[in-house]
């Protein structure tokens, strides 16, 4: 068995046959034609042609996956009727006295060259649609069909990369999966495959092998695996994966579009909890309302250093878009305690739980914090980002944090940089103290976030990492329950919402007593979005 | 000749769908339509061109149209980036 590894951009399960994806290979030769005219009536011909199998693929997409996605390939149709594009065809051809394969193979080469120089990462991937265009024209010229033999039986398809043009063209009946070496999460191919619900695995590089063809595979889209011959023990793994995801899909079914609404009428919003920009395909396929906690923590953890401003804003950017118009609540770094970054230059701590960590760290070095923030205000035009801050003891942590906020924004604006100025703020409670003062705080903040873990073991005084204190320890204890009351009576007083993102929101034996508690949300692992649905469906 | 001065808000800037749908609408006009963005300008109707400008969001630029139909021309396209970027 061999075992591939690469990027997630679909999950499920799917298991069968790999199918290489052959392209017509054609050699584009330099000749001279004497007679250019005709060489040129040639081109036109073909170019007329590649735009009609355009138009009809445009169709075609727009049935499949809709009108913003089939976009692309009117966009297709306009670069070959670019002028420019024309116009270096023809001189080639007619100054040049040279044939038209190597007239269209020479223009689309420097037409991308033009996109990959380009100081933006969108227009840089554009030089593949230059590309994908003039390669249907040169299978024209050259009499090749493009494509794929015809598949006999459904097929994981694995290849290099996908254009738009090959994803769209396939037989979706005969497709159980894509894995592919290379190509980018924001790639056509991955947002297709999103689209048509396939699993899909990018991204693999060169361990995925052209001699792997036709053999027994299994893509696991939730880990981003792929499996060659797969032994024993793995395929009942994930045929039994594979299983509990239809049961999951099936559920959703059921429930999708659903309120999470009781018998008597009282709502709740039901969001999840992720902590990368791989979990979005889990909150979508679950059918959250929102992200009540995307825990910005991995963007420090999986670097080497500390993240720029713009590699944030891409992310922060990222998630807002993919929600569209969703809720997404930011959490800032929670870094400390037992999530260690060499970096940091932390200090070892006698009691790190206790110690120098998350808003203690942002507010002592505002370097760090203010570059977040940034990333934050600037991203907030893309859809609908609140920020949240974690850790909160005392009214002086909300003053000082706002007054930082107030020079971000006047640094952007001086700066002439667009962002939002009315993002929604608010504060974890996740300490006694703040649960204490939360009148205080509910008059400064839009919202509260329970955090129950380390509200938990604040409140008993249990480290919960030391199993010799599981009997002492009772998740149901009643004092943090009266916590969870008090605080929702102070936002409520001020004005302000409140919710859970820890794991006891979860808890469906305490579903009923949140509800009665007037809370506004509960914010739970994706998986957990839909059981959490069907519990508040069946509570009065 | 007219001319008109825009400062695009749309975030992404002129990404290829916004500039698909601009050469669309300025191929439907007799006149010339130019965008400048600094020193660099291009044809309106052509689509590598406008992508080329790789105009972002807040970045102003200047389009200018000159033809027997530049008043409407103009007057519709300046309604154009208001609406679309």
């Amino acid at each position: 068995m061999m075992t591939i590894s690469g990027k997630s951009v679909f999950g499920g399960v799917a298991i069968g046959k790999l199918m290489f994806y052959k392209r017509n290979e054609k050699v584009i030769k330099r000749t001279h034609v004497d007679d250019v005219d005709a060489e040129w009536q040639r081109f036109v011909a073909a170019k007329d042609k590649a735009v009609s199998q355009l138009k009809e693929l445009h169709d075609k997409a727009l049935e499949d996956v809709g009108e913003a996605n089939a976009m692309i390939f009117e966009i297709h149709q306009m670069m070959l009727e670019d002028l420019d594009y024309l116009e270096s065809i023809e001189n080639i051809i007619r100054s040049q006295q040279l044939n038209a394969e190597y007239a269209v193979a020479t223009t689309a080469d420097n037409f991308a060259k033009m996109f990959s120089a380009m100081d933006d990462a969108y227009m840089q991937g554009r030089a593949a649609d230059v590309k994908d265009v003039s390669e249907r024209v040169l299978d024209i010229l050259c009499g090749v069909s493009d494509g794929m033999q015809e598949m006999t039986e459904p097929c994981i398809i694995a290849a290099d990369d996908l254009a738009p043009s090959e994803t769209v063209q396939l037989d979706k009946s005969k497709v159980l999966g894509f894995a592919t070496m290379y190509g980018s999460s924001n790639s056509h191919t991955a947002i297709l495959a999103r689209t048509m619900n396939i699993p899909a695995v990018i991204g693999m590089g060169e361990e995925l092998k052209q001699e792997y063809d036709g053999k027994l595979s299994i893509i696991d889209g939730f880990t981003g695996t792929l499996y060659i011959d797969p032994d024993n023990e793995t395929m009942t793994k994930m045929q039994d994966k594979r299983s509990k995801d239809l049961e999951q899909k099936a559920l959703l079914e059921q429930l999708r579009g659903k309120e999470n609404v009781t018998k008597s009428g009282q709502k709740i919003n039901v969001y999840a909890n992720i902590g990368n920009v791989s979990d979005l395909g889990a909150v979508i396929k679950n059918d959250a309302g929102g992200i009540g906690l995307f825990r910005s923590e991995f963007l420090y953890l999986e670097n080497t250093d500390f993240p720029t401003e713009e590699q944030q804003f891409a992310v922060y950017k990222q998630v807002a878009e993919t929600m569209a118009g969703k809720k997404v609540i930011i959490r800032t770094l929670d870094i400390g305690a037992d999530k260690q970054v060499d970096y940091f230059g932390l200090d070892k701590e006698e009691n790190p739980a206790l110690g120098y960590r998350a808003i203690r760290i942002c507010l002592t070095r505002p370097e760090i914090f203010k570059t977040q923030l940034r990333a934050l205000y600037r991203a907030a035009m893309f859809g609908n980002i609140s920020i949240m801050f974690p850790m909160i003891i005392s009214m002086k942590e909300i003053h000082k944090i706002k007054e930082i906020i107030a020079e971000v924004k006047d640094e952007l604006t001086r700066e002439g940089i667009p962002f939002r100025d009315d993002v929604e703020l608010g504060v974890m409670i996740e300490t006694p103290a703040s649960v204490m003062i939360s009148r205080e705080l509910a008059k400064e903040v839009d919202f509260f976030s329970v955090g129950t873990n380390d509200l938990t073991q604040y409140t008993l005084a249990i480290d919960r990492q030391n199993s010799k204190l599981d009997e002492f320890y009772d998740p149901h204890h009643p004092a943090i329950l009266a916590m969870i009351k008090m605080a929702a009576e102070n936002a409520h007083a001020e004005g302000a919402w409140i919710g859970i993102c820890g794991e006891l929101g979860a808890d469906l034996e305490l579903t009923e007593e949140f509800l009665k508690m007037g809370l506004d949300e509960l914010s739970v692992s994706p998986a957990m979005v839909l059981p959490l649905r069907k519990r508040i469906r069946e509570c009065e | 000749m007219k001319e008109f001065k825009y400062v695009i808000t749309d975030p992404e800037g002129i990404h290829a769908r916004p500039a698909g749908i601009l050469v669309k609408q300025a191929a439907g006009y007799k006149s010339a339509v130019k965008i400048a963005k600094g020193d660099k300008s291009a044809d309106a109707k052509r689509i590598f061109g406008v992508m080329g400008l790789g105009v972002k969001t807040g970045e102003e630029i200047t389009v200018t149209v000159e033809g027997e139909d530049e008043e409407q021309a103009a007057a519709e396209l300046e309604a154009f980036f208001k609406e679309n970027l």
